[in-house]
Parts: C-alpha cells; sequence; structure tokens
C-alpha cells in the first residue's frame, strides 16, 4: 500500500482539532497514514498515541518557532518535506482556508494534481478517484488523477467512520526554511469558540435557518428556538448575515456552508438561488414564510404559508407537548 | 503603486447552472455570464485606494475565452484603468495550477505591487488560485481577508478562518484574496460607462506571454458525472392556526422528532 500524507489541522497553540478522525478516515482509503503535525514545540507521547487511535501508522511531527507568527508558514514547508521523505501517492488537507492556501503553495512547489473539496475518495483501477458535489450537489462527478502526486482538499464533516488504529512511529524534524520573505506576519490571533451547545451548522443532521423576514438580531432568537428544541444547528440566509442578525460562520449558500442534513427548516427564507445551492441536497426541507409565493416552496416537503412570529412559538410549544 | 485585480468571468449564479456531463466542465456556452462578484468587490479595494491616492494604477487581469471580455468591461466601466485578456484556445479546461501559472505569467510581465483576488469563484469554488499565484511569485499570501487596508509598502487586515479570527499584516509586493464581508462594489456611473471604450484592454496568447503549456493543461481526468433529480415540492398549507400541528404530526410520521 502506498502512503499517504495527511496534515493535522492544529490551533495555534498546537491543540489537535477534531478534524484528525476524519481526515485520517478519508487518508486510509487510499494508503497508509502519515500523520504530519506541525506545531512549536515537540508534541506529547500521548497526542501521537492518540493519532495513532484515529488512524496514523506514522506521526511526522514539524517542528517550527514560526508556527504562531508566520500564516500558513512552516506547514507547506512541512508537508514537502514529508512528501520527499515517504514518496506518497497523496497529499490530503481539510478544505478550509489554510488548508487550501498550504495545498496551493504545495501543488505550486511539487507539480501535484489537486483534487479539491473533494467529499468521497477511492481507489479505481490504480487510480485515486475523488468524489465532488457540483454547484450545491446539483451534479455530483468523479475525477481521477493524472499525476504522479495527488494533492486532496477534503470537505469537512464528510467522511464517517473509523481508520484501523496503529501503534504509531515518530519522526520529528525541524522547519528551518526562511519564510520571512513569503509569508504574512500573524499580529493577533483569537480562537473562536463558540459558547453555545448547538451542534456545528457543517454536517448537522439538522439544521434551523433563519432569513431577512425575521426582521432583527432581538428576533433571531426565534431561530435560535426552535433549533434548540429540535438539537438542531442555526443557519442563516447572506441577508440575515448582512443585517448582522448572525455572524457570517452561519451563512447557508452558494458562499456560506453546504449542509446536508436529514432535516432542514427555512424560516422567513425567500429561498433565492444562491441560498438553495447550501441545502437544496436536505433529505427534508420545511419552509415557513408569509409569501405563497416564496420559491422556497418550490422544494419544500413541507411549507406553512404563514407569518413565523405566530407559526414557530405554536410549533416550539407543540414539539414540546408530543414529547411530554 | 500598481494593483492587479483577478477577474474571472463565472455563469450568472442567479440562472440555472449546468455542467457538461462529457467534459465534467462548467457548460459556458450560453450568454448568461458575468464578472464574478466577489471579484468585484476585490475590485473595490483597489478603486477605494486609487481614490486616496491617485497615483495609484488599478489594471484588472481575465484568463478565459472570448466572453471574459465583457466582465472586464464591465470592471473598466467601475473604473479600472486597463484590462488584460488572456485569449488562446490552448487554455480550455485549464486546471487551476495551470490558470495560476499563466496568470502568474501575465503578472511578472506587468510588474505589480499587489495583487487583488476573491476568496472563491462562485462555480469551480476550488479558492486556491491566489494561493498558487502566491507560491509562483514567491511572494506573501494574505488569503479570505474581511477587511483590507493598503498603504504604499505594506498591506494588513483581517482575517477570520473556520477557527480563528487573525489580524495580519505583510510587506508589498503580495497576493490579497477578499471575501464577502469586504465593501460592496460601486456601481458604473454613466462617464464610467461612456470612458470605458476608450481604455485600453489588451488581448494576450500564450506565445506573447513567452510561455507554453507542456503536456496537459489539467492533470485532472473525468470519471463519471450525474446529475441529481430536481427537487419536487411537497404538502404546502396556509396558516389559519393548525398549521404547526399538522406540521408536527408531519415531523413526527418521517421520525424527524
Ligand atoms: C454571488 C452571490 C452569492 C450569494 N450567496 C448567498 C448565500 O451563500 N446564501 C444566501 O442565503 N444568499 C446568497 N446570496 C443572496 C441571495 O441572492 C438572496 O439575496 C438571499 O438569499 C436572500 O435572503 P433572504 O431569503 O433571507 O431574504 P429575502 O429574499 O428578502 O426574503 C425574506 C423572506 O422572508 C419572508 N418574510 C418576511 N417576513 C416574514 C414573516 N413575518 N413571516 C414569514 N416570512 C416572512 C418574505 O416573504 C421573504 O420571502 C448570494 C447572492 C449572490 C449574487
Amino acid at each position: 500500500m502506498s502512503n499517504v500524507v495527511v496534515l493535522i489541522d492544529t490551533s495555534i497553540s498546537g491543540v489537535i482539532r477534531g478534524s484528525a478522525t476524519e481526515l485520517l478516515v478519508a487518508a486510509s482509503r487510499l494508503g497508509t497514514p502519515i500523520a504530519v503535525v506541525v506545531t512549536a514545540q515537540p508534541i506529547s507521547a500521548e497526542k501521537v498515541r492518540l493519532l495513532g487511535q484515529y488512524g496514523a501508522a506514522t506521526v511526522y511531527n514539524a517542528v517550527s518557532a514560526d508556527v504562531a507568527t508566520r500564516l500558513t508558514g512552516p506547514q507547506p514547508e512541512a508537508l514537502a518535506s514529508a512528501v520527499a521523505h515517504f514518496s506518497p501517492s497523496a497529499v490530503i488537507v481539510s478544505n478550509t482556508i489554510d488548508g487550501r492556501d498550504i495545498a496551493g503553495r504545495l501543488a505550486a512547489r511539487t507539480a501535484g494534481g489537486l483534487l479539491l473539496d473533494v467529499v468521497d475518495l477511492r481507489i479505481g483501477g490504480d487510480a485515486i478517484v475523488s468524489t465532488h458535489a457540483v454547484f450545491g450537489g446539483a451534479y455530483v462527478a468523479e475525477w481521477a488523477i493524472a499525476s504522479r502526486l495527488a494533492i486532496i482538499t477534503v470537505r469537512l464533516a464528510s467522511f464517517e467512520g473509523a481508520a484501523p488504529e496503529h501503534d504509531p512511529e515518530l519522526v520529528v524534524m525541524a522547519v528551518t526554511a526562511d519564510l520571512t520573505s513569503h509569508a504574512a506576519v500573524i499580529d493577533a490571533v483569537e480562537e473562536i469558540v463558540s459558547n453555545s451547545t448547538r451542534p456545528e451548522l457543517r454536517g448537522a443532521k439538522m439544521v434551523v435557518s433563519g432569513g431577512r423576514g425575521l426582521g432583527s438580531a432581538e428576533n433571531f432568537s426565534l431561530v435560535e428556538g426552535l433549533a434548540d428544541v429540535l438539537g438542531a444547528a442555526v443557519g442563516a440566509s447572506r441577508a440575515a448575515v448582512d443585517a448582522g442578525y448572525v455572524p457570517q460562520s452561519h451563512q447557508v449558500g452558494q458562499t456560506g456552508v453546504t449542509v446536508s442534513p436529514d432535516l432542514y427548516v427555512a424560516l422567513g427564507i425567500s429561498g433565492a438561488i444562491q441560498h438553495r445551492a447550501g441545502m437544496q441536497t436536505a433529505k427534508t426541507i420545511v419552509a415557513i414564510n408569509k409569501d405563497q409565493d416564496a420559491p422556497i416552496f418550490d422544494i419544500a416537503d413541507f411549507g406553512i404559508v404563514g407569518d413565523v412570529f405566530s407559526v414557530v412559538p405554536q410549533l416550539v410549544r407543540a414539539i414540546e407537548d408530543r414529547r411530554s | 503603486m500598481k494593483i492587479a485585480v483577478l477577474v474571472k468571468h463565472v455563469p450568472d449564479t442567479y440562472g440555472e447552472r449546468r455542467l457538461d456531463t462529457t467534459t465534467g466542465l462548467i457548460d459556458r456556452l450560453d450568454d448568461d455570464q458575468v464578472a464574478d462578484e466577489i471579484n468585484e468587490r476585490a475590485l473595490e479595494v483597489a478603486l477605494s485606494h486609487r481614490d486616496a491616492d491617485k497615483s495609484t494604477e488599478v489594471i484588472v487581469i481575465s484568463m478565459g475565452p472570448t466572453g471574459a471580455k465583457d466582465a472586464l468591461r464591465k470592471c473598466l466601466s467601475m473604473g479600472a484603468d486597463s484590462a488584460i485578456h488572456i485569449l488562446d484556445d490552448e487554455l480550455q479546461g485549464s486546471d487551476a495550477a495551470t490558470t495560476a501559472e499563466v496568470l502568474s505569467a501575465a503578472l511578472a510581465q506587468q510588474g505589480v505591487d499587489l495583487i487583488l483576488a476573491g476568496n472563491e469563484s462562485t462555480d469551480g469554488r476550488g479558492g486556491i488560485v491566489p494561493a498558487l499565484i502566491a507560491e509562483f511569485l514567491g511572494v506573501a499570501l494574505l488569503s479570505s481577508l474581511g477587511s483590507v487596508a493598503v498603504t504604499s509598502s505594506e498591506v494588513s487586515g483581517s482575517r477570520e478562518t473556520e477557527f480563528e479570527s487573525l489580524r495580519v499584516h505583510t510587506a508589498l509586493p503580495a497576493v490579497v484574496s477578499i471575501t464577502e464581508s469586504s465593501a460592496d462594489a460601486r456601481f458604473p456611473n454613466f462617464k464610467g460607462i461612456m470612458t470605458a471604450k476608450r481604455k485600453p484592454l489588451t488581448v494576450l496568447t500564450l506565445s506573447q506571454l513567452g510561455i507554453g503549456v507542456e503536456g496537459s493543461v489539467s492533470k485532472s481526468i473525468l470519471v463519471s458525472t450525474l446529475e441529481r433529480a430536481a427537487r419536487g415540492s411537497g404538502t404546502k398549507v396556509i396558516d389559519d392556526g393548525t398549521a404547526s400541528a399538522q406540521l408536527v404530526d408531519y415531523l413526527a410520521s418521517e421520525r424527524l422528532i
């Protein structure tokens, strides 16, 4: 089996992010996972063991003093060195803002072939075959790569299950490249901590989203109330984000997050084509909108023509009643 | 200062977008294409810098089929000073890496201080061309900035990722990509539309850029495509006070509550 290099997402302070499991699942589909971890200090034996439980056969710890100060500077260096060291058939990174920057630099350096925003991976014949959801899932396309090295960004919350466990070998290397000429400077960083117990929007089984129809940030609590009674994540339309009801990270759609939950509830959302591009593959869609001609009804399995301010509180009560 | 803004001509997101299921490429045959909105926001960053510093020169660059010149004309009417259209039949079907290589050659020829781009296009959504260009040119990258400040020697801004919010800066030259949080673009005014016709729009082929493409312009090969069946609509009830109860019954029958 060929080696597959995986970049483990870490916080600036070195905490291994939850995406490690799914990235290693993706890698294990293609070969033997080599986990690359880039940190300011060598990682603990405990973290190495943990990565082994997640599926890493080898942990390649690249140590760089620049992790917290040079924006995505050391990671391409670490991956280029891992590629030279392990001659992998593929490098996998998460399809995040940082991941794409790192994959881009690595691809330019190694002439590896890019497979971007991949939702599934398999070996077909002797080639790596990736699945992509195009135009919000209106099409599904499979691509194979014609170069010796594939550089793959995987969509978070796409790979489920667990990879086979390993007792990993640890290799430590130091990143010594001078990054000052081409890596930007990080002046300040703040971890975005969500203090809610609500599920993450990406990968959520249920999503309740609100649109401009909510009218204000205060009224948006109606969306959150329904989400909480269902145990759902909270989403929003771009109009709701633009109006400042919720942060941009909640935006569902063309230029926001793509979700594919079992249940999607759209409250006061017209259903513009760009919004639909982020949620049209949901199993069940429910819409509540006071305009009976709103396009959201064209794709809703259950639509209510009505005012969210009267229907939603009734709905919350009715769900609670049924449960008790 | 010389600023280049990268522009992509894409299918209008308001229309029905199609994938050519035999090539896996985006169907660009219809004329329902526009300059990607995010590129107009990137242009806005450049133009507002020029508003403050009149010595700034703003060029817009696009690689794409014939129609891409319409996107460039729009940018000229918004206020860009000149445009470069990289047009060559050999480039059809180019992947992100080839696109970035070709754009890098044009940018190197122009000798620009700042390269502005959108964080991702609405058609491919790859979001990787800025990083590839930064690496090809050996310069810094500030990606996905929600706000940008440009001085004569430096660029800085705020960057929100999936996990962190950062303040970042770098010396010029640099590549910067911006997100939707960046300011809305201005509309072309009448004077802009009239003067755009006289502004230079240079068409360049690969040989004029002094580069050639070895082998294929794409490293990926299509394996299969599938078009998802269009979604229909189900029950629609007009609220008479009982709609929420009906919805609860429906959710229960679907085992969703
Ligand atoms: C390049 C591009 C990218 C875009 N990306 C996205 C994206 O990622 N996500 C996205 O969502 N949009 C996106 N848009 C914007 C999109 O076109 C729409 O403008 C947006 O989705 C509208 O949001 P909305 O439905 O909340 O607002 P509106 O279209 O204004 O709809 C509000 C709805 O609320 C209903 N309403 C009002 N009051 C009530 C009430 N009391 N009770 C019930 N219903 C009520 C109204 O009937 C109306 O249907 C994008 C646009 C472009 C050009």
